[in-house]
């Protein structure tokens, strides 16, 4: 996993509520057998007309917003569907951190193992942020734990096992095997019914 | 300090890491299905690495298997995932109910049915109903294809301990109303993420009352409350539906014995409690693109509070102050983990016995699994869903999430057995109704929803 550590761009505000993993990434691109090619597939239902054309309305087609690494969003962030295809789009579209006022437990998870981050910051902080022009530039600071966009500094919290694992991009299954002998030990001892 | 039957089971299991922290737990049961576990294989591959217990390990195929000429897939890409998930379980040596088996069927749905559903465990699958298991007193989630990977090869996962959410669901069921309103009601009551960094429990005398099919239900749309967890305390019903399964424990007194160490102490132990008193409760429909978008089925939508409010009337084309009678039913769906099981096909069928379903009304019946297609057979079932006019499946989660030919066409309002709502959930341009399966029987019958209560059905 790439290690992450801060990150410097241009954002784009979807500040939708309770948006699901059905509108991050709809089932039928979710038949792929790798984890690559889901980020033109962001937001479909959201982003092309009918006709397969982009829809120029929606604010990750407006030409002043592309390149754009941080999602600014709404509350309860990834809801739904626990398809991991989901970080996998945001992450292939080029995102590297989403900003919400909350998340599902289970996309939470899921952004931990892909080195993708999901932060939690209050409505009033991320309103100023969502308001941030376009080709303004919004920093992520992980290993301070801080936000910063003009003379704003905004501090999230981080669990400092995933922290850790964000910044030196570690391998869950190599850290667990640390862990064999116990785990041996615990299932030498699974009751037999 | 007393101890919720979450915090205890949870306890049990956990190999390292002290509580706050991410904790090492161990998995009992590890499930599998073709969408979220072709990643995790490779990952596999690619690093050498082992199914580190494939006793524990289940695969089924449900999500994009078609219902009907089931051998015969023209989607190349569910073809390949079908396929793949077949050749994974072979090279990796995994138990795989494969296509056409007698134990396929929705993943949620045979789990319990084999009885490898036990109470107790810890249950993972790539797949956010999994929160169904909880109903037996496991603790029971959806987790994403790199936590698959990371249990086929270590047989554990790591997470952060939950808050525990006591709901207390109590009162007697007025007729016409299950436990699908039970759970619909408290989402539209609560919101869609009142649950979310909670483990829920459900008890109260109600709960005690239901049967495992319907407690699964409740438990299984936990997770549109937020919950990834939705517990059940298991008792006599839940021992009674366990025993004598195909891989239940064959000394059951030495199981329950142990099970029954996981009970909640009292109520203080939980950080939260949630009061529900079912004893007026209505049919619920929902009329928007979130399961807590609902109404009882005798009162209007609500008014526009917010830009949400108003994409969600947009796209499914109706207004504030209509009902659900007035929604124009065109398809039906029964089926999915939520309400594709026997008592569910048998309540519907029991709507729909002697009535046609009107002529604009497309309806599909998908049992859960093979087993349950083949008991409605033997009893006749199948044939009153023929007879009303219906499309009578095989086995799979179907138009519940549109990843098989079983799609809603764009624009049709479906009353739907099944669990989400969301914009194009089955199907582009979808509009979905979540309902009861007696409510969406009559739904189909009447080409609009109905007060079944009122109408004399239940």
């Amino acid at each position: 996993m790439e290690p992450i550590t801060t990150i410097t761009s241009t954002s784009v505000p979807i500040m939708k509520d309770n948006i699901d993993t059905d509108q991050l990434i709809p089932k039928q691109f979710l038949k792929n057998i790798l984890k690559v090619g889901y980020g033109r597939h962001l937001f479909f239902d959201w982003r092309y007309e009918k006709d397969g054309q982009p829809n120029p309305d929606f604010i990750l087609n407006k030409p002043e917003r592309q390149g754009a690494e941080i999602l600014i969003a709404g509350d309860n962030f990834g809801c739904g569907s626990s398809r991991e295809h989901a970080v996998w789009a945001l992450k292939d579209y080029g995102f590297k951190a989403v900003i919400a006022g909350g998340f599902s437990d289970i996309f939470y998870m899921n952004s931990t193992k892909n080195g993708f981050l999901a932060i939690t910051l209050p409505r009033d902080q991320r309103e100023i942020l969502a308001a941030a022009p376009a080709d303004a530039k919004i920093t992520v600071d992980l290993p301070n734990q801080e936000v910063r966009y003009g003379d704003h500094k905004f501090s999230f919290d981080i669990d400092p096992l995933w922290k850790h694992k964000f910044i030196e991009g570690l391998d869950d299954i190599a850290i667990t095997m640390q862990y064999e002998d116990q785990i041996e030990a615990y299932e030498a001892k699974i009751p037999q019914f | 300090m007393s101890q919720t039957m979450f915090d205890k089971i949870w306890n049990q299991h956990v190999i390292t890491g002290k509580e706050g922290d991410p904790q090492l737990l161990y998995v009992d049961l590890h499930l599998l299905h073709e969408v979220t576990s072709p990643q995790a294989f490779e990952g596999l591959r690619e690093n050498h690495r082992k199914v580190r217990r494939t006793d524990k390990t289940f695969a089924t195929m449900d999500h994009n298997v078609p219902t009907k000429d089931i051998f015969n897939i023209k989607d190349e890409i569910s073809r390949k995932q079908i396929d793949t998930l077949a050749k994974n379980a072979k090279e990796f040596g995994v138990r795989l109910a494969g296509m056409g088996d007698e134990d396929q069927g929705i993943i949620h749905v045979i789990g319990p049915q084999l009885g490898l559903t036990q109470p107790g465990m810890v249950i993972v699958c790539g797949d956010s109903h999994t929160a169904t298991h909880g109903a037996f007193g496991s603790i029971a989630f959806g987790i994403g294809t790199s936590e698959v990977e990371h249990v086929l090869a270590t047989q554990t996962i790591w997470q952060t301990k939950p808050k525990t959410m006591g709901i207390h669901i109590h009162g007697q069921l007025p007729k016409g109303v299950y436990a699908k309103d039970i759970i619909m009601g408290l989402i539209a009551r609560e919101g869609v993420s009142f649950g979310t960094g909670y483990a829920a429990e459900f008890y109260g005398d109600t709960i005690e009352r239901m049967s495992m099919e319907e407690r699964m239900t409740l438990s299984n749309m936990a997770i549109e409350g937020g919950a990834k967890v939705g517990t059940i305390r298991p008792d006599q019903t839940t021992f009674d539906y366990v025993a004598g399964r195909k891989y239940a424990p064959k000394n059951m007194d030495k199981a329950i014995a142990y099970w029954q160490q996981y009970y909640t102490d009292d109520e203080s132990a939980f950080d939260r409690i949630v009061d529900f008193d079912v004893s007026d409760l209505a049919p619920f429909v929902s009329w928007g693109t979130n399961p807590g978008m609902a109404v009882p089925v005798d009162q209007p939508f609500p008014e526009i509070k917010n830009a949400d409010d108003q994409k969600a009337y947009d796209y499914v084309g109706l207004k504030p102050g209509q009902t659900a009678p007035e929604i124009p039913i065109e398809f039906a769906f029964f089926g999915s983990c939520t309400n594709g099981r026997l008592s569910d096909l048998k309540i519907a069928a029991s709507v729909l016995k002697g009535h046609h379903i009107a002529p604009q009304v497309t309806a599909l019946v998908v049992p859960g699994s093979r087993t349950i297609k083949e008991e409605a057979e033997k009893q006749g079932i199948d044939k009153i869903f023929k007879d009303a006019g219906c499309d009578w499946r095989e086995p799979g989660c179907s138009a519940c999430l549109g990843m098989n030919p079983d799609q809603v066409p764009a624009g049709v309002h479906c009353a739907s057995t099944s669990n989400r709502n969301f914009e194009g959930r089955q199907g582009a341009g979808s509009r979905t109704h979540l309902a009861s399966p007696a409510m969406v029987a009559a739904a189909a019958i009447n080409g609009h929803f109905v007060d079944i209560r009122k109408a004399g059905i239940a």
